[in-house]
């Protein structure tokens, strides 16, 4: 990549929800916002390589926007009479402080992750608003056709003006649930790249859980003092460092307890470990940790030992009992399961397990954690039953993959 | 901005009977927030007519435009700055009318 190719690239990365942020509130309208940011870009790839990079990338940019949008307004304007003389903006406002940019990136980031807005549209009005991604990136990353991710975002930006969602930071008494609804939002799109759904697609998608990271480390500067916003990126901080480990030169997946942890990237590894050591001396001096913070303390015992024989299995059921009593949720009971298999036996999480079994039929995870215990227990055709309907569920290739060979295994 | 909010209940599963003086104390909450513009309960869908004149006569028919297990059961018309002022008070509003509650803004 020459010089000009990075800075392109990087300024696409820093700037583009900036200039996306600020125009939206400057018109008071994403479509504009939108539009005229992909046009600043695409003058930027076509200007820079011959004029040079200008010496403040990210004021041109937004220059550039505004006068883009301006010219959109116009242009609008002449085509409707009736409009003519109506809100006609002028490009006279002064700079706005650093502080006021910051705190419009987090409004952006608010109004696409709106209640009122279906998941599947805030994830994707963040990728595409805040994150950058083009609407074929973002069909693609979810195998949907490109139409109809066009249709989805479109719509969702004409919902947002219709139903007038404010662009603003969400009251004091609003914002933890309203937090809670972005983090959910970069969770998934983590989730979907470290666990990429889909026949034809990689076990693995970097891009998703990438994307997912920076964006979290976006809204983590944004909201430098909330506990949870530093536990998901810690948590994923310390998923995303096992990736290496994770798929084998065949795309199968590697389970935890098979993994070179030599490959594991220590970098990630140290940073998640520091971010849960800060939520853990908050913890100490009386803040109650969210689930977040939770999962990645839990991860990070995970991480701490060199072998897996080394893990401190109380102490993460400890973590599992904690998050149990936040979110009595059947999922987490069988994740809680696995480390009471460790403790106490199959045969003791074999039993919490079948308690599951109405709620999680549907759920691969609950068939392959069930046929791993019968394995252990020795009850090779029950566990290949349950190892069977674990196939049929899994929609990652390289979880197939992993559960074929240990059903394949059995004896 | 003005909201229509309406209330829909289920023929199947219909909400409580009792909720009058709980809507009461609520709308005299919407009339001193000046959020207030017009409320109304609604008959029995079975008290509805429907009127056609788009061709040469007009048609008039017993009942409901569409006949389903949800229906309109009363509405609101709401004077409020923005979306996330209605959603507040119209999740105050559905535990007040023990119903579900429909948000959308006028043009």
């Amino acid at each position: 990549m020459n010089g000009v190719e990075e800075a392109l690239t990087r300024a696409h990365h820093e700037e583009w929800a900036r200039v996306v942020a600020a125009l939206t509130r400057r018109f008071g309208d994403l479509d504009i916002a939108e539009e005229a940011a992909a046009e600043a870009f695409a003058a930027a790839v076509e200007r820079w390589p011959a004029g040079g990079v200008p010496p403040n990338p990210g004021a041109w940019l937004t220059t550039t926007a505004v006068r883009k949008a301006i010219d959109r307004i116009r242009r609008e304007h002449k085509r409707d009479d009736k409009h003519r003389e109506a809100r006609m903006p002028h490009d006279d406002t002064p700079a706005e402080p650093p502080g006021a940019i910051d705190d419009d990136r987090l409004r952006l980031i608010f109004t696409c992750c709106h209640p009122a807005l279906a998941t599947q549209t805030r994830v994707a009005l963040t990728l595409r608003m805040v994150g950058g991604l083009t609407v074929p990136e973002i069909a693609r990353a979810f195998l949907v056709a490109e139409s109809a991710m066009g249709q989805r975002i479109t719509r969702a930006k004409a919902k947002i003006k219709a139903a007038r969602v404010p662009y603003r930071i969400p009251s004091a008494e609003d914002l933890p649930a309203r937090v809670h609804g972005v983090l959910a939002v970069l969770f998934l799109v983590f989730n979907e790249g470290y666990l990429a759904s889909g026949p034809g697609t990689d076990p693995v998608r970097h891009d998703l859980t990438a994307e997912a990271i920076r964006l979290t480390r976006l809204t983590r500067a944004l909201m430098p003092r909330d506990a949870e916003v530093a536990g998901l990126l810690a948590l994923m901080l310390l998923t995303e460092a096992r990736r290496p480990a994770r798929i084998s030169a065949s795309g199968e997946l590697v389970a935890l307890d098979e993994q070179d942890r030599g490959a594991w990237d220590a970098t990630l590894i140290a940073e998640g470990h520091h971010l849960v050591r800060e939520r853990l001396a908050a913890a100490a001096a009386g803040v109650a940790p969210g689930r977040y913070q939770i999962l990645a303390a839990i991860n990070a015992v995970h991480t701490s030992a060199r072998d897996i024989r080394d893990t401190d299995w109380s102490q993460i059921l400890a973590l599992y009992d904690q998050l149990v009593r936040l979110d009595p949720s059947p999922i987490v009971a069988l994740n809680r399961a696995v480390a009471v298999a460790e403790l106490d036996g199959p045969e003791v999480a074999l039993a919490i397990v079948d308690r599951l079994a109405e709620a999680l039929a549907g759920y691969h995870a609950y068939h392959a954690t069930r046929a791993d215990l019968l394995r252990r227990l020795g009850r090779g055709q029950q566990s290949r039953a349950a190892y069977d309907r674990a196939i049929e569920l899994a929609g990652n290739t390289g979880e197939t993959a992993y559960l074929t060979r240990r059903r394949d295994q059995l004896r | 901005m003005r909201y229509l909010v309406s209330v829909i209940d289920d023929k199947s599963n219909p909400g409580s009977t009792d909720r009058q003086p709980a809507i009461s104390a609520f709308n005299e909450r919407l009339v001193a927030e000046g959020c207030w513009v017009f409320a109304g309960g609604l008959a029995d869908t079975d008290a509805a007519t429907v009127i056609d004149n788009r061709g040469e006569q007009a048609v008039f028919s017993d009942g409901p435009f569409v006949e389903s297990k949800e229906y309109l059961a009363g509405l609101w018309i709401w004077e409020v700055p923005d979306l996330d002022v209605a959603l507040t008070l119209a999740t105050e509003a559905s535990r007040a009318c023990d119903r579900k509650i429909e948000v959308r803004p006028f043009q």
